[in-house]
């Protein structure tokens, strides 16, 4: 059983909190840098990007993630999670960690009441497709070398891995299916 | 098959929306300051409450240019708030595109009977609850996402606090009452059966729930936080303080750590002035804007 920290400044923390103890791992909520020490993965979860990416620089996590992911700990990134993760982000200046060599466009499928639903095939996970939720989601542009695209959806990319980096556009943590969750904890065998 | 408008999408954009503070803005360069503190989301308003409460008269929905400005500010999600009952203001605000509708006893009623009928709409919505009844009858009539009322624009978080321990303390009630009592106790409250049974069950609210109404200081935040609130709303105690940049994101910081005292007592320092108070009992009773609705 490993310990997985779910970085909890602002956001969906404690839906991913339930996911991972779901898979039989032990979720911890991460306020403050010196806790990565005790973590062997981290997820960044839902919330607002620029709310989160401000809470990060002030209580100092910028350097000690990007630390964390050079060195080979596994982090799963999901919406503001996946902005965070991003190289670049269109038309925006805002704080990022910069470690997965993608493009994303924030709020891409539109405001609130275009927010959706829909059944994604995710080759990776089998046959029986994921249903993704879709919340003011950002989708990936473009993808950098040694990105794999694991999943789209209306031609827009929705999940990436590279190496035991992951993001998703989505929230496999809002739904009881955890095999997305599953999928990433795998990173760490 | 894509669909659109459904509870997990509304009621999720509120799961994100958690450990969060959303502030009352007046204008676009508030907007800003809001978001770049580091706000979860904003409330586009005309006026904020105290100005409201000083104001008088009938408060209505903002002028839509308001608001879009401010959607056009900030890439953060924009609130903005309507009379109670008034479904028209609502269909406005949804053809704005606003993220979410406060069907707000900050203004004043439309109805004095019913609220909006809010599962007609895509747009979600947040309400204002005293009570565990009243909290429930708001999501059986659609409201994905629940604040406490306070009592708004006093800088007094007595009333916020009286209404989440009555919100926790009628859970308990519920949780610890065998099944054969669930039934009266949901006719005590006034609130369906099926969310009763729910809330036995899942031994909280169905959806997720801020502390709104007279929070002025990080440790009013921390506080409603440690009281088991998923968030904070702020009103007029952000841009009626003297210093709001540096209270907004003492307010933030505060949301998050909000069990962590030495952060609270670094953030605390030095804020200037917080906003004037008002003591509630000063309020005459047809002023208070938590006896609107029901």
């Amino acid at each position: 059983m490993a310990t997985v920290g779910i970085l909890a400044l602002q956001g969906a923390f404690r839906e991913h909190a339930r996911s991972v103890a779901a898979c039989g791992h032990h979720p911890v909520e991460v306020r403050k840098p010196a806790q990565l020490a005790d973590c062997q993965a981290l997820i960044i979860p839902g919330g607002e990007s620029t709310a989160i990416g401000e809470l990060m620089v002030r209580f100092n996590f910028i350097d000690e993630v990007r630390r964390f992911g050079a060195a080979g700990g596994p982090i799963f990134g999901t919406c503001a999670g996946m902005v965070l993760l991003a190289k670049e982000i269109e038309g925006s200046a805002q704080l990022r960690l910069g470690l997965m060599d993608i493009a994303v466009k924030r709020n891409a499928f539109g405001r609130q009441v275009e927010s959706f639903e829909a059944d994604i095939h995710v080759p990776a996970l089998g046959e029986e497709p994921v249903r993704g939720v879709f919340i003011r989601a950002p989708y990936v542009t473009a993808v950098g070398q040694g990105v794999e695209t694991l999943a789209s959806f209306d031609g827009k990319v929705v999940l990436v891995r590279q190496g035991r980096l992951l993001a998703a556009a989505f929230h496999p943590e809002l739904t009881t299916d955890t095999r997305l969750h599953a999928y990433f904890l795998k990173f760490l065998d | 098959m894509v669909e659109k408008g459904t509870w997990t999408v509304k009621k999720g954009l509120a799961e994100m929306l958690k450990g969060g503070v959303i502030m009352d803005v007046t204008t676009p360069e508030q907007a800003k300051i809001a978001e770049a503190a580091g706000a979860c989301a904003v409330m586009a308003l005309e006026r904020v409450p105290a100005d409201i409460r000083a104001a008088g008269g009938i408060a209505r929905m903002a002028d839509p240019t308001v608001i879009q400005w401010i959607m056009d500010a900030v890439t953060i999600p924009v609130m903005a708030k309507i009379r109670i009952g008034h479904f028209v203001e609502a269909q406005i605000l949804e053809a704005l595109g606003v993220d979410y509708i406060d069907e707000s006893e900050v203004l004043t009623p439309a109805d004095e009977r019913y609220h909006v009928d809010k599962h007609q709409f895509k747009v979600p919505f947040v309400c204002g609850c005293r009570n565990l009844g009243e909290a429930l009858r708001r999501i059986a009539e659609g409201a994905a996402m629940l604040r406490t009322k306070g009592e708004p624009g006093t800088g007094n978080v007595v009333e916020a606090v009286r209404h989440v321990r009555m919100v926790n303390e009628e859970i308990r009630r519920v949780q610890a009452a065998p099944r054969e009592e669930l039934v009266t106790i949901a006719r005590e409250l006034g609130a369906p059966y099926e969310l009763v049974l729910q809330v036995a069950e899942l031994g909280r609210l169905p959806v997720v729930n801020f502390a709104a109404g007279g929070i002025a200081t990080p440790a009013d935040a921390a506080l409603m936080m440690q009281l088991g609130c998923d968030g904070i709303f702020v009103g007029s105690g952000i841009f009626k303080s003297a210093d709001p940049e540096a209270r907004a994101k003492a307010i933030v910081a505060a949301t998050t750590h909000y069990n962590d005292p030495q952060i609270l007592a670094e953030i605390s320092r030095g804020l200037g002035e917080a906003m004037p108070g008002v003591d509630i009992s000063v309020i005459p009773d047809h002023e208070r804007m938590q006896e609107r609705g029901w």
